[in-house]
């Protein structure tokens, strides 16, 4: 349909130039077609700033507790001990000399060193206080083996024979141990794995009501875009663009905030490294850092909730049109 | 173009609100829905929309019966047609411009593509220089221009005016009746609907006339 220049519009209120002006380069304001009313928008972009912090936390001490606990297993794991037991009845330094002797002959025993007595000592100072002379108390002594390799498939046999040639000494290769750390270290990664799940979902949720109530709130404008020829597709993408923008936005906040937090911690930590207490925590969860690999994780944790905002918008809507068809 | 065949239209259990509406809309024809306030035009525009479905009859559109009618198809079809509601339903928060451009910015063409026909149109129905405005600010009879440009942006096979001359004054009334008889002339079937007797005698045309939810054709 072209145009006629013919319309008479001259009874019109104003008398408009035709051709020869120049058109503005873009009239549309990149206007979204469905309006989100702002304050709720923001409402949203908080709760999901909020929501994505403690995720990203969640995600982010989950990770410490797998790295911290890689570490200890790998220290545990490559090291044993064989105790001595004090015996009347036999020469508790020849039965370590023994010990050590057939430690040595072992493949994978890398070295074989026996604990001085001072060092075994004070390895009971914090329990019976320093000062005290333990020459008369029975106390077992201690050999410490480092392994070759964490698979060694020779020490049952050298378990068996140590019993056997030195009745006193008993080979502990902290396995005891290794299961309850790692039984610890996987509570705490399945812990923080299903708080990022919840977390998720309640995102999910509180996008899917933000959702409906911006639907119901552009009920018109809604059946306006169907009238002039909108697909529901169209209109599911134009809330869709709207709401993973406002994800967007909240999972930045909230995995910036996250990441501030985590340095900031590590920061603390450093600073307070002399003082016992940071000893114990660097003792239990190594350096407080949780590297680029952890960073990475916040922002996948940030960029996951933004794509849910946007699925679950998008799947609303759907929902939402076909029962209003 | 379409055929309304002993289409009834009831709410819930109440009472047939529109009862055996037999009519037909030939291309490039013009005629007016006229009838009492509340016997049912914007209803039955509603109908020709597909916003609504009838209880019972048949209605075709396009050639196609419209109760067995796809998603794509009824979006196809919508394009294929351009309203002037009553409440001119423009979208607060966009400019005219971006108004008067949404039936062609929902089919997902560029901007770039359409913004000369856009100001063009605007400029044809004296907004040229409102597109930037929003709603709010717009005359009764600015809106009523907006709604028509809107209606006519896509090029519509067939133009539904509900009450276009409701809100304005007689000269502008008179004016926009004009721009109806230029519409069909370019090839567009136009239905006007109206209460406006005055309106009606400017310019002779087959009235379907609703009265107590019955239709009938006055030519």
């Amino acid at each position: 349909m072209s145009m006629p220049d013919h319309l008479d519009m001259d009874e019109a209120e104003e008398e408009h130039p035709r051709g020869g002006q120049r058109l503005p380069p873009s009239l549309r304001r990149d206007q979204p077609l469905v309006p989100v009313d702002s304050v709720a928008g923001r409402a949203l972009v908080v709760v999901i700033a909020i929501l994505t912090f403690l995720a990203a936390l969640s995600a982010g001490a989950a990770l410490l507790a797998a790295r911290a606990s890689e570490q200890w297993r790998g220290a545990v794991a490559n090291e044993m001990t064989i105790q001595v037991r004090p015996d009347p009845r036999r020469n508790i330094e020849q039965d370590i000399a023994r010990a050590v002797e057939l430690a040595r002959g072992v493949p994978s025993v890398a070295e074989a060193r026996p604990m001085p007595r001072a060092e075994s000592d004070k390895l009971l100072e914090p329990w019976l206080g320093a000062g005290l002379d333990l020459v008369e108390l029975p106390i077992p002594r201690l050999i410490v083996l480092r392994l070759s390799s964490t698979v060694a498939n020779d020490l049952v046999a050298f378990s068996q024979t140590l019993r056997r040639e030195v009745p006193s000494a008993t080979l502990d290769d902290h396995r005891l141990w290794v299961r309850r750390l790692s039984t610890m270290a996987s509570t705490i990664i399945l812990a923080g794995v299903a708080v990022v799940l919840l977390v998720l979902v309640a995102a999910g949720l509180a996008v899917a009501f933000a959702t409906r109530g911006a639907m119901a709130g552009s009920r018109d404008s809604v059946e306006v875009l169907h009238f002039v020829g909108a697909t529901d597709e169209f209109i599911a993408r134009e809330f869709q663009t709207r709401f993973v923008a406002l994800g967007l936005r909240g999972g930045a906040a909230g995995g910036l905030a996250a990441i501030i937090a985590i340095a900031l911690l590590g920061f603390l930590s450093s600073a307070w490294s002399a003082t016992p207490e940071a000893d114990q925590l660097q003792a239990l969860f190594g350096a407080f850092e949780i590297g680029w690999s952890g960073y990475a994780v916040v922002i996948l944790v940030a960029a996951v909730v933004a794509a849910i905002a946007g699925l679950v918008s998008r799947l609303t809507v759907r929902h939402y049109l076909r029962a209003m068809g | 173009m379409v055929r309304f065949e002993n289409v009834g239209l009831r709410y819930g259990m109440g009472p047939e609100v529109l009862k055996d509406i037999n009519f037909s809309i030939a291309p490039r024809s013009f005629q007016y829905l006229t009838g009492p306030s509340g016997a049912g035009k914007t209803t039955l525009i509603r109908l020709v929309l597909m916003a609504l479905k009838p209880t019972r009859g048949l209605v075709n559109l396009f050639g196609q019966d419209v109760s067995r009618l796809d998603a794509a198809t009824l979006t196809d079809f919508r394009r294929r047609m351009g309203v002037v509601f009553q409440d001119f339903r423009l979208l607060d928060h966009l400019t005219v411009y971006e108004n008067v451009a949404l039936p062609l910015r929902v089919t997902g063409k560029e901007e770039a593509s359409y913004r000369a026909e856009v100001v063009e149109l605007l400029r044809w129905v004296g907004l040229g220089e409102r597109m930037h405005a929003v709603p709010a600010v717009l005359s009764g009879g600015e809106k009523q221009r907006a709604a028509i440009a809107r209606a006519l942006i896509s090029r519509p096979q067939l133009l539904l005016a509900d009450e276009p001359t409701g809100n304005v004054d007689p000269g502008l009334g008179r004016r926009l009746l004009r721009l109806f008889m230029e519409l069909q002339s370019l090839g567009t079937a136009v239905v006007i609907a109206t209460h406006d007797i005055a309106l009606m005698e400017l310019y002779d045309a087959p009235r379907l006339v609703l009265a107590d939810g019955h239709l009938h054709v006055d030519a």
